[in-house]
């Protein structure tokens, strides 16, 4: 793989589960990608991420309080 | 293929006969001919000594990788992954590695692991010694439930004599854990040996990256390890004699249920499910449906089921799956969403209770499948149910809510017309009778804790 395509690779949504307490924050700043079940833990609704929201989910990245959100330059 | 015995190494046309029984068993061969355990001398006398590579320094991805791979093996424990594709990431890995040997079986039918290391503990421990030679391990730790201490013991002297006779070239560690459904996750392994919980861990790092001590770790079910055993020695062409192209070898299989004959067969992959039945003398009555691959598996019509073979890509079909070998009959005057309640229930009180979406859902999903059993049920509880078991799937560290979902949306719609019974009439009279499945009591879990 060339640099170049990895410089445009796809981002991914990534949640650690175990670190995850329902905060909610990622909801709150990418509702778009992310909803919330009955218990406030979130719902994923794409793992990929567009171009046009990726500033939103590195903010929602920033927000989580643990930590548990990421976002990944998916390689391939 | 050949070129992994180290002993008087047999001309590439030679294709050695591994010892066959009755059925094409191979793993059970040794008991089927003298209905005792295999001691080392009987072991011994049978197979030789494993054919470990000569020289100490691993080759990347070696003989014996290549012989698996072509073999076709897959895992036995549950997800039936290629076993050569997980051995040779781990060989391509520079370093040194470890290798661990899955005997937890937490699955509450199966039985087979647990047959395999009381019948024939040589064969998985020659395999977890070939594994740690074709993966450059530093060592093997063998996990088994701390609640079959009969196991662990005969398991460790099986160990101890081995060494005395200078079999295994790395030190092979016996370990008794505690037994709970999510504790034979492969990461759960990896964090019990570590000096952790015996409770899943977020991937990645998956083991295979970053396992026992930050090493590479292989993570393989005992069945997996026996049959490489095999494979060392009579290669990858003896190993598909058995089953079909897409699904060669043998493999256990657990039969429970509304069968005579309860108990663990080995047969080859493919075999229609219906002759398995027949292998355990047939059905004790009329038998309404079929679980398979176990708790966390699916509920299959009897119809359809008997007909299927019992292979991976056969059973993908009717979105089910071998799973740990398991085939559990249901009678057809039992209540399928009875059954079903209380392996929720069971399946409920197993979450480690470290992800949000397991700890709140699995309960809420069980309390919600015991009012329908109970005919407490209303359309209103029928619709959260079902977005409750929707939501359950790919939300966990591990796969534990993944197969609670599975199982409840396929007892939904396999007992559909149970379910409208219960709504419009209350429980089914089965719903009261004693129970099919054996379960054991959910409030057991937390007994045992984690470490």
């Amino acid at each position: 793989m060339s640099d170049a395509q990895t410089a445009s690779g796809v981002h991914t949504l990534l949640i650690d589960r175990i670190a995850c307490d329902g905060h909610g924050a990622c909801a709150e700043l990418l509702p778009e990608l992310i909803g919330l079940d009955e218990w406030g833990y979130p719902i994923v609704r794409s793992t990929d991420v567009p171009g046009e929201l990726l500033d939103h989910a590195r903010r929602a990245v920033a927000e989580c309080p643990v930590l548990a959100l990421r976002v990944e330059q998916k390689h391939r | 293929m050949t070129e992994t015995q180290s002993s008087s190494p047999p001309s590439a046309a030679c294709v050695l006969d591994g010892p066959t029984g009755p059925y094409g068993s191979r793993l059970l061969y040794g008991w089927l001919r003298t209905g005792s355990p295999a001691d080392l001398d009987e072991h011994l006398d049978r197979y030789g000594p494993p054919p470990l590579p000569r020289t100490a320094r691993r080759p990347t991805a070696g003989p014996l990788v290549r012989a698996v791979e072509e073999a076709g093996l897959t895992g036995r424990g549950g997800a039936a992954f290629p076993t050569g594709r997980k051995l040779r990431t781990v060989a391509e890995t520079p370093g040194p590695a470890v290798v661990i040997a899955n005997g937890m079986e937490s699955e509450p039918v199966s039985r087979k692991d647990k047959i395999l290391l009381s019948l024939a503990p040589h064969l998985v421990l020659d395999g977890a010694s070939l594994a740690a030679a074709a993966v450059g391990a530093e060592a093997v730790h063998l996990c088994l439930p701390r609640t079959r201490a009969g196991l662990v013991r005969h398991l460790a002297g099986a160990v101890d004599e081995r060494r005395l006779r200078g079999i295994d070239r790395v030190p092979i560690h016996v370990h008794g854990l505690p037994h709970r459904y999510v504790s034979s996750e492969a990461t759960s392994l990896v964090r019990w040996v570590n000096g952790g919980d015996a409770r899943p861990a977020s991937t990645p790092p998956r083991p295979f990256e970053q396992g026992v001590g930050g090493l590479p770790t292989l993570v393989d079910n005992v069945e997996t390890l026996a049959h490489l055993a095999l494979i060392a020695r009579y290669g990858a062409d003896w190993f598909r004699t058995a089953g079909r192209p897409g699904a060669p070898g043998t493999t256990l299989v657990t039969l429970a249920g509304a069968v005579r004959a309860p108990g663990v067969y080995e047969t080859p992959m493919g075999t229609p499910i219906g002759e398995l039945v027949d292998r355990a003398e047939g059905p004790s009555e009329e038998i309404g449906a079929l679980l398979l691959g176990g708790f966390f598996g699916s509920w299959v019509p009897a119809e359809t089921a008997m007909g299927l073979s019992f292979a991976k890509n056969d059973l993908a079909a009717v979105g089910a799956g071998p799973g740990a070998g398991v085939i559990a009959a249901l009678p057809r005057r039992a209540c399928g969403l009875a059954e079903t309640a209380r392996v929720l229930a069971y399946l409920a009180a197993h979450s480690a209770r470290q992800c949000g979406p397991c700890t709140m859902g699995l309960p809420t999903v069980a309390e919600d499948f015991a009012a329908v059993a109970r005919g407490d049920a209303d359309t209103r509880l029928l619709d959260r149910l079902a977005g409750r078991i929707g939501l359950l799937s790919g939300r966990g560290a591990c796969r534990h809510p993944d197969g609670a979902s599975r199982l409840a949306a396929t007892a939904l719609r396999v007992f559909a017309d149970d379910l409208r019974q219960h709504i419009r009439r209350g429980p089914c009279a089965a719903a009261s009778r004693k129970p099919v499945l054996s379960v054991p009591d959910p409030a057991a879990a937390d007994a045992q804790g984690w470490r």
